[in-house]
């Protein structure tokens, strides 16, 4: 039992100190309303309005994340066999190999798709 | 350096599937448009068959494969085997077109906005979304992989594989679009973070152990003294992960709402599917890696599964859409599961194999059935649209009930056999306290099922009520297997149990 114990008093403060905050910044703090604090916090950019008709956003962006996503992917595992790749020797070869040509999947879906017209 | 070997005949069933997942990606970037569903259906139905035909060949085998990082031994093969047995009869649910006008139970675009120009044109085109097929096969090979996994981070890929794909299947439905993006959102933003939690688990577990391999870890239990902290923080964070994707209390709250969300075909197979595969990974991990160190998890999952049958079944009775009443019983039966869980031993281990076969076959039977009683807006999942339905259609009402009995554990239908192999393995490992809870929910939950069934038979027909849609031929052969199946494994289930009972052997 004395092995949780440390672990239940962190739980113990954690709860009071999250629910303390709470409690003590609505009692003690200072309620002057107005239009800046009652917008929602944009990490201190202005809030952009919601676009006419149901909030669609151009989708490029998340297009070249995905795609910088899939090349991420594949540097972190080339790096690592790019290093000692005389040691790994036919088998780290062949299994590159096949990563590579199983991660050009996605982007030749992708281009087919038409996800690299940048229309 | 020497070069690793792999074992490519047993790894062959999961090779054959992740193969056909990626043919099923390339199909889409080069087949044309009109022939695409066809193909992509019989790809996915070939490779699952040819994958069940290499899991049967394989019966028996105990292997550690691909360097100590996956297992093939019973209850890897089981599982694989069942999940693949209900990932056939699912894509016939899946492709299933004669119950929607002009289409599947799918949105013919995922992308397209609900009530958008851009989706009434391509409903009018009678498009269909055929990327399902792909994603149900990388989540089928996630399914399998999880409970051969043998290495933490194998583990947590396998987990990722098969929750990604279901996070997109669940927002895909054809009707009550939003609700459906809503389940998917919910799913991925919850799924997402109970995945960190069980890494950030693994992270401890690995700093304890200085191992991922589940066998290492087993042994540092007993070599590393007064590093119990890290070890325990690593269990419990690696528990919820795990509890997250059986639904267990605290860690259900998707689950209705989920359920209810995705489209119904995609419900049955993830209802099915996925419980089957994190059971199977965490039976693995708790008792082979963490076997030595029972008596310290043995109280946490106690108190797990006395609140996830308690919810499970007294939050059901209050429910009244089918979906949402069946996702608070799959609830109820992952504690079921659990009781036997706490009892880690081979015993326990072929119970919970049996117990979640019959659960998944009837889980798949009784969501199929749901996808059948229509109105106009769609699937009626309201209760009260069910009233009478015995007397409309009395073959569709009758199954749904067998099902519904097969849940409630009466006897002669296979969730009998099973209920009383998880308690008797309960007892057998000292946890009758359990027991008498699990029997007590069974009684709660035995009310709601039986409500229906009188709901469906005793009562007058609604006004205006639901119509019971004719399926394909494929559907009602996957219907009927299921029911037949829930009968035959409660009326002789000593051929399934037999086989449970060999396969429950863990390789180390």
């Amino acid at each position: 039992m004395s092995l949780y114990a440390p672990v239940i008093g962190l739980i113990i403060i954690a709860a009071l100190f999250a629910v303390g905050s709470v409690v003590v910044s609505t009692v003690v703090g200072p309620k002057r309303y107005n239009r800046a604090r009652l917008d929602s916090y944009e990490c201190g950019v202005e809030p952009t309005p919601q676009p006419v008709g149901g909030g669609r956003f151009p989708i490029k962006y998340y297009l070249t994340a995905m795609t910088f996503i899939i090349f991420d992917i594949e540097i972190i595992f080339l790096y690592p066999w790019a290093v000692r790749f005389d040691q790994l020797g036919v088998f780290g070869f062949l299994a590159m190999v096949t990563f590579i040509v199983l991660i050009s999947v996605p982007f030749v879906y992708e281009w087919r798709r038409g996800g690299l017209d940048w229309d | 350096m020497t070069a690793p070997t792999l074992e490519y005949a047993e790894l062959a069933p999961l090779i054959t599937v992740f193969g056909a997942a990626v043919i099923g990606v390339l199909i889409e970037a080069f087949v044309p448009r009109r022939a695409r569903h066809t193909v992509q259906v019989v790809l996915a139905l070939l490779a699952l068959v040819a994958s069940l035909v290499q899991v049967i060949a394989l019966a028996g085998t105990e292997v550690v494969a691909a360097v100590g990082a996956v297992v093939i031994d019973g209850p890897a093969l089981f599982l694989q085997g069942t999940i693949l047995v209900l990932s056939i009869i699912s894509i016939a649910f899946f492709a299933e077109r004669k119950l929607e006008a002009g289409g599947d139970a799918f949105a013919p675009a995922a992308s397209s906005l609900p009530g958008s120009d851009e989706e009434r044109v391509l409903v009018r085109e009678r498009r269909l979304q055929t990327e399902i097929y792909p994603l149900m096969l990388f989540a089928v090979a996630g399914m399998m992989l999880f409970p051969a996994a043998n290495d933490l981070l194998i583990m947590f890929i396998a987990l990722e594989v098969l929750s990604l794909p279901l996070y997109l299947m669940c927002g895909m439905a054809r009707r009550r679009r939003l609700l459906s993006h809503e389940a998917a959102l919910k799913y991925f933003l919850l799924g997402a973070f109970s995945s960190a939690v069980f890494l950030f688990g693994s992270a401890f577990v690995y700093g304890f152990a200085g191992s991922l391999r589940f066998s290492e870890i087993s042994t540092a239990l007993t070599t590393e003294i007064g590093k119990e902290g890290l070890l325990l923080s690593g269990v419990g964070l690696m528990a919820v992960g795990l509890l997250f994707k059986v639904g267990a209390v605290p860690f259900h709250a998707w689950t209705p709402d989920v359920y209810q969300g995705a489209p119904t075909p995609v419900t049955a197979f993830m209802a099915a599917c996925t419980k089957l595969a994190a059971f199977g990974a965490m039976v693995r991990l708790f008792y082979v890696a963490f076997g030595g160190v029972r008596s310290d998890w043995q109280p946490m999952l106690w108190a797990v599964a006395i609140a996830t049958m308690v919810v499970g079944a007294v939050v059901a009775l209050t429910q009244t859409d089918i979906k949402r009443m069946l996702a608070y019983s799959s609830i109820a039966h992952a504690g079921f599961v659990l009781t036997a869980l706490v009892a880690a031993d081979q015993t326990a281990t072929a119970a919970i194999l049996f117990y979640l076969a019959t659960y998944g076959i009837a889980t798949l039977g009784a969501f199929a059935v749901v996808t059948l009683v229509r109105d106009s807006g769609g699937e009626a999942t309201h209760l009260s649209k069910w009233a009478g339905l015995g007397k409309r259609s009395p073959i569709v009402a009758g199954t749904f009930a067998l099902f519904l009995l097969a849940f409630a554990g009466i006897p002669m239908t296979s969730g009998f056999v099973g209920k009383l192999s998880v308690f008797a393995a309960a007892i057998d490992g000292g946890a009758t306290p359990l027991v008498i809870v699990g029997v007590l929910a069974s009684a709660v939950a035995a009310f709601f099922y039986v409500r229906v069934i009188v709901l469906m038979f005793f009562s007058a027909p609604a006004e205006e009520g639901p119509t019971v849609a004719v399926p394909s031929v494929w559907t009602t052969v996957g219907i009927s297997l299921g029911a037949a199946a829930t009968l035959l494994l409660g009326l002789v289930p000593g051929p399934l149990l037999d086989l449970a009972q060999q396969a429950a052997v863990f390789v180390r």
